[in-house]
Parts: C-alpha cells; structure tokens; sequence
C-alpha cells in the first residue's frame, strides 16, 4: 500500500507540526482530502479501489479529529516525540488541583440535584475558561519552551476538565432532554 | 434471448455513455422515484401520470401482489393482507411495536425483526418494503427504456443500523444495485440546490409519514458538511392521523371496533387533516359496518390542540441537534421544511416561531428527498464528472458495547463524520478462557437494556493464558452508509485471527437467493440468466474504470505491474466472451486484487495534487 499511513497527521494535511494551528486552515484542508477520497468519489470503481477509499477517508477523517480537538493534537504531538502522557495510569495531581477538582464537582452535583439548567451552563462557560488558559500554556509548553514534561502534566489536567465538561454536557442534557 | 453486446477490449463501451441510475425515497406513506434526464432532475410518474406511489402492498389470492393505489382502494375491505406504513417496522421487533394493539395486523415475533401473516404467508418488512421497491425499479426502467446501473435509496437521518441494514436488504432482494443509503435531510439539501453558492448553516426539518429527523449542515464551496443530526424513528404525519383518529372515537363514543371500521375512520382522520390544511374546517363522515353513521366536524384550532403534545416533540430534538452542533439559532441562515407532514400551518408557526424566520417551503415537501437522491445518483453513477459537490455525514446514534454490570461503554459517539474506525482491546477475565462473548449496541443510554442491541457474538479460539494476557482487538468501522462492520484480531499468539462479524439481524447471501428464488418463481423469470447479466454489467464497468485509470495514472505502474493488469483485463474478456457467471466474477474478482496497490497510488496522487492546488490558492 503505497498511501503512507506513517506520515503525521500534520503532513497529511499539509499543516506545519506545532500546537498553535490555524483551525480554518486545518478544516479547508480537510475537506480538500476528504473530497479525494471519499468512498463517494469510487461509487462506480472495482472492489480495491472501494476498500482503499473506506481505509483512506477513515484515516483523514480520524486525524482531523485528532488534530481539531486541543487535548487530542496535544497528546499526539507528545505521542510523536515520544511522550507517553500516561493519562489512565499517572493520575498524581498537585493538591491544589486536585481541590479544585473537588469543588467543581461538588457544583456540578447541586446544580444537578437542583435541576439547574442554568447554573450547569453557567459552569460549562467557566470550565471552557479554565480550558483555555489550559491551552495557552500548552503552547507555549510544546510550541515555544520545549517542555514536554510540563505539557503531559497539561495535557492530565485538560483531560480532568473535558470529564468535567462531559459531565456537565450529560447533566443537561438529562434535565432537557 | 437478445445476443449480448460486447466491446471489442480496449475500446470500452462508450465511456461517457449516460448511465441510467435513480434515486428512490422510499416512505412511510408513499414512496417516489426520480432521475436526471438532461440535466434536470425530475420524478417518474406511473402510466395514469402519478408521481407519487403509496407505501402500500396488498397480497392476493393466487400469489399476486398489488403495490400503491390498487392496493391502498382495497385497505379497509381487506386490513390483514394490505400493508401500510412498513417502514414503521423495518429492523424492529415486536416489542418495539409501540402501536401494535391498534395494527390491523397478525404480528409474529421472528428473530431480528417482527413478520407479518398474510394470506401469502409470513412476510418480514424487508420483504414487504422490496415489493414496493421492485414496482418503483419497474416503473423507472420502463420509462427510462433499460436497466438501471444503480439506485440511492433514502433513509432517515435518524435510522439505527438495523434499519440501515434492513433497508439495503429489501433493495438487494428487489434486485437494485444500491449506490448508496442517503440520509432524506441531506438529499432535500441537495434538492434545494443549496449547492448553488449558498454557504453557511442550514437546518432541514423533516417530517415524514412516519419518521421526524431533523439534520444541521454546514455549506461550504460545495460541501455539505451534517453537523448533527437527532430525530424521532416514531414519530410522523401517522401519529397525527391516530390523534384525529382518538377524537372521532371519542366524539362519536366508539370503542372496540373491527379491523375494517378501524381502518375507515383512519382513512378518514388523515383525509380531515389533509383538508385543514388549505381550511379553517372540515367535515368527517363516514358509514361503519353495523350501520351506524358517523358526520363530525373538525376545526383548525381543535385540530392544534389535540396535535399539540407531538409538534412539541418535534421541537426536542431540533434542540439538541442545535446543542450538538454548538450552535445557537441566531448561526442558522436558512430552516428548510421536508415531508407532506410540514403542510399542517401551525407546524410551520411552530418552527418559524423557533427559528425567528420563515422556512423555506418553495420545493414540494413530496418530492424533494427524491429529486436529491436522483441528484447524488446521477453524480454517484459517474454521470457528472466536474463541479460535483461532497457529502460529509454523520453517525445519528453512539456504538457501544456491552461490559459489566449490563452497562454500555461509547465507542463512537453520535454525530462522528463518516466514514469511521474505532478499535478497542479487551482481554480476558478468567485463567484459560478461551472464549469471549461481544454485544454490540448502539444508542445514547447508559444502560444496555434501554440500547438497540445490533449484534452479539461469540470470539473463540482465543489460546489459554492467565487472565489479563490474551489481548484482543475489535475494530468497528462504519461505512459511508452509516452500515457497522465488526472484525476482531488476537494479538498476543502472533497469529492474528480475523473474523468479519455482521449484525445478526441482517440478511446473508443465501437468504437474500432464497427469498430472490421464492419471489421469482412466481414471476417466471430466469434468475441465472439475471446474474449472468449483473455479472457481465459489473465486469465491464470495472473493466471501463481501469483502462480510464490506466490513461490517466499509468505512469505509477511498472512495466510488470502493467502486464499484470493488462493480462487480468483479458482474463475478464475471455469470461465475458464465454457468458460464465462464476467465471466472470472470479476474473473481475483477479483483476480487483491486481489493481489494489495502484488504486491505492492514485489516490495518494490526487491527494498530493489537491493539497497542492489548495495552498497555493490560500498563498
């Protein structure tokens, strides 16, 4: 198979490999592979040519996922030089966090106990707050410092608060829905 | 028997030869077919000029069946053999059967989906839906004067992989050669020409007969992009017609009536709520089999409140499809309204109210789903080769799989562009086990008993090993079709087995030629000389597309590689010539292999060139 599975994501999209990304240029991209190889595109051709367009568009699909998603391209960049950020495993936090952590879901609960479809919302837009600096420093970690160790302990805390977020997601959805 | 036309090898049969294809939406209440001609698409109408061809089939006596109007005259007179509405029961079992009680049918439980007993037998919605699909092929070929290439076959967006599944098997057994499922809000999309430099968010609100799907698509230089997508699988014009239904019952103070007053008085109910919808009341009278005379009268604001609670329901899920795109309702550029149901006015007022715009309606809300399948058919068949656009969907409802306590673990979550691949590595519980049991489900609920459960198979031959060591991969890959494929590997023994699993609802080849024999039979027809036929028709379509690959990217091949190819494209020749089916499939089967590595070449090629135009456009 000649379609090189084993060039990054950044390659294959023609994107330069950094955390800082130019999130239209990354979706024009996108769709400018997946309109090559979608299966739609082989409708009429033989069986190979069906089987490779399946493979290849669920390949591009599945790495623009990863590279859209802040905490995704993170722990792939680190993946790339050879850092496993252990998320399952290492889930050793400073105690202030880990406070935090305690209080938000505390939050999440009342609100949830209290059928608060507004107060949950209200701590989903401080969560995406707290993200975002999150992200900020993870550039600055992986892009400019070169400090991967400080990035995989970003990169634990970022996946603490997307449960967080999902959690929230859930919560409402449950009470709306 | 006509002689065979055959092109003489390398010069292909007229390559940019039109290729008749359709796209069929297949419906609750009626089902349509349409093509490109020219051009323009537009929907075939039956001999007495009818576009539309209700849902409905009727078995008779001496093995006769009657599809669409004939079928739908004789409903009242004869509710047990007349099918109406299938699609409700399409990839369902009894006990999701909702309604059953007030079906004029005879149920029975079958394993994967409920049948039905006629006087023709036990019939699954697979087969029932194939009876329409089969007049639809009839009717398109007769007015298109040959045999179709292929069909896009809708669904709605919201349909689990059961109905997927279930739907694709009814096409295979009408003998349609399906190009592609396409979800009806995406087809309406492309109906509304919204490729026509439109760009930004539109909302498609689709209310059918029987299914209610709302899908939010992002246009961008000819891409439609779903964002999300949420629905009802339950819920359509019917349920309106049942309400109506519930107040005759009420009003007149019936209760307990047979098949055939039950029937009437629907017919009845969806009749009043047609005729609402151009005035502001109507009369309904009808004559029950004792006599007895029922003359209502039923007005716009009575008829709102009673159907008040199911346009409400609708209103949920366009919420959480909002919610799921991240999106609020001040991104949304357009509201496009599908399905004969979205006539009722204060469906409209409902979504317009939403929206704070009035939807589009300017397309009839029949036709439109058909007219864009038709569309993607044409593009899909090869008929359009430049300005084609792209259509990126989505997965309507989370994959799981079944782990302790009855609990269900997402491994592809709902709205994840198509197609994907997840896999997922388990490992074993007990010293020596050898077997492991897989449940495959799919939908948003924690549990597994409130899931739909789509598959449940056994692994085996797993060697023994202490528990924890064996390690086996599950790979889920859902195809452009929104249709689930399941393969598993063993990784630790160094032999890595590999089994392809399908849903166990869905049909298998020799299912599909016995239900193909048993239904041709009847009809007299020869069905080797038809699989020699499709076999020859797919011979030389692959036969054109790879001499095309050839002068286009012949240089990626070796002069090995070349003749190689070249000898496999004789091959298919000399089996054409010699009119052996399984001769046929077996070299286009070789030549498919042969040309697997250059097909992959190619696409990385048009990768590389399409990248490249892209940056220096941006520059």
């Amino acid at each position: 198979m000649n379609f090189d599975f084993k060039q990054d994501h950044f390659s294959l999209f023609g994107l330069p490999r950094r955390f800082a990304l130019d999130a239209g240029q990354l979706d024009s991209a996108w769709r400018t592979v997946a309109a090559q190889v979608h299966p739609d595109r082989y409708a009429s051709a033989g069986d190979a040519e069906k089987r490779a367009a399946l493979m290849m568009a669920t390949h591009a699909n599945e790495a623009y996922r990863t590279l859209k998603s802040p905490l995704a391209r993170a722990r792939y960049l680190l993946l790339l030089t050879g850092v496993d950020t252990r998320e399952d495993t290492n889930t050793s936090m400073p105690a202030d966090f880990l406070m935090a952590q305690m209080e938000w879901r505390e939050a999440i609960g009342e609100a949830k106990d209290d059928h608060d479809v507004e107060a949950l919302e209200k701590l989903a837009r401080e969560l995406h707050r707290d993200a975002a600096a999150l992200q900020q420093q993870l550039g600055v970690a992986l892009d400019d410092a070169g400090d991967l160790d400080g990035a995989a302990v970003l990169v634990r805390k970022l996946r603490f608060l997307e449960k967080l977020e999902q959690e929230i997601g859930d919560a409402i959805e449950s009470l709306l829905f | 028997m006509a002689l065979l036309q055959i092109a003489e090898p390398g010069l292909s049969a007229a390559p940019h030869q039109h290729r008749l294809a359709v796209g069929i939406d297949l419906g609750t209440t009626n089902s349509l077919v349409a093509t490109v001609r020219s051009g323009a698409a537009g929907v075939l109408p039956d001999e007495h000029g009818r576009s539309l061809l209700p849902s409905v089939v009727r078995y008779l006596d001496g093995g006769d069946v009657a599809v669409g109007f004939t079928a739908q005259a004789e409903q009242s007179r004869d509710p047990h053999n007349t099918i109406v509405s299938v699609k409700r029961f399409m990839g369902r079992g009894l006990a999701d059967i909702s309604e059953a009680a007030a079906q004029p049918y005879r149920f029975v439980d079958a394993p994967g989906m409920v049948q039905l007993i006629t006087r023709a037998g036990p019939k699954s919605p697979v087969e029932i839906s194939a009876d329409i699909l089969r007049a639809l092929k009839q009717r398109a070929e007769d007015s298109l004067g040959g045999e179709l290439v292929g069909a896009v076959i809708t669904v709605p967006a919201y349909f689990d992989d059961a109905q997927r599944q279930a739907t694709k098997d009814a096409a295979r057994l009408a003998g349609l050669n399906v190009l592609r499922l396409l979800n009806e809000p995406t087809a309406a999309a492309i109906a509304y020409g919204l490729d026509n430099g439109s760009e930004g968010i539109y909302v498609v609100y689709d209310l059918g007969g029987g299914t209610f799907d709302v899908s939010i698509l992002k246009l961008t230089q000819g891409v439609f992009e779903v964002l999300s997508t949420s629905g009802d699988s339950a819920l359509g014009g019917d349920d309106f017609d049942h309400r109506v239904y519930c107040w005759t019952l009420a009003q007149a103070g019936l209760s307990g009536l047979n098949a055939h007053d039950s029937r009437l008085l629907l017919t009845c109910a969806r009749e009043a709520k047609e005729a609402l919808t151009e005035h502001a009341s109507t009369r309904l009278t009808a004559l029950l089999s004792d006599g007895q005379a029922i003359d209502l009268t039923l007005d716009q604001d009575t008829f709102r409140d009673i159907t008040k609670t199911l346009v409400d329901k609708t209103l949920l899920p366009v919420r959480k499809a909002l919610r799921d795109a991240r999106i609020g309702v001040d991104d949304v550029k357009g509201v496009v309204m599908v399905g004969g149901a979205t006539r009722m006015p204060h469906i409209q007022k409902a979504v317009g109210d939403l929206f704070g715009q009035t939807p589009l309606t300017n397309l009839d809300p029949d036709k439109v789903v058909a007219l864009g399948a038709a569309m993607q058919a044409n593009v899909l068949a090869g008929n359009k080769q430049d300005d084609d656009w792209l259509l990126l969907d989505v997965i309507p409802l989370s994959l799981g799989i079944e782990t302790m306590g009855g609990l269900t673990e997402k491994i592809i979550p709902r709205n994840s562009t198509l197609p994907i691949a997840r896999a997922q590595e388990f490992t074993t519980f007990k010293d020596g086990q050898t077997a492991m049991s897989i449940h495959v489900l799919q939908g948003e609920r924690e549990l597994v008993s409130d899931c739909r459960s789509l598959a449940q198979f056994v692994l085996r031959g797993i060697p023994p090993m202490v528990a924890g060591a064996a390690r086996i991969r599950i790979t889920f890959q859902v195809d452009a079709d929104g249709l689930l494929a399941v393969s598993a590997r063993e990784l630790t023994s160094g032999v890595e087995a590999h089994i392809e699993v399908k849903p166990s609802y869905g049909l298998s080849d020799e299912d599909i030629t016995r239900m193909l024999t048993d239904s041709l039979a009847h009809v007299q027809d020869d069905i080797e000389a038809r699989k020699l036929r499709e076999a020859i028709v797919d011979a030389e379509s692959l036969v054109d597309a790879t001499r095309a690959a050839i002068a286009a990217d012949g240089d990626l091949l070796s002069a090995d590689e070349l003749a190689g190819i070249e000898a496999g494209l004789g091959t298919v020749a000399d089996a054409i010539a010699g009119n052996r089916t399984v001769a046929i499939n077996e070299a286009a089967h070789q030549l498919n292999r042969l040309t697997e590595t250059f097909a992959a070449r190619r696409m990385d090629r048009n990768v590389q060139r399409a990248l490249k135009g892209h940056n220096i456009a941006e520059l």
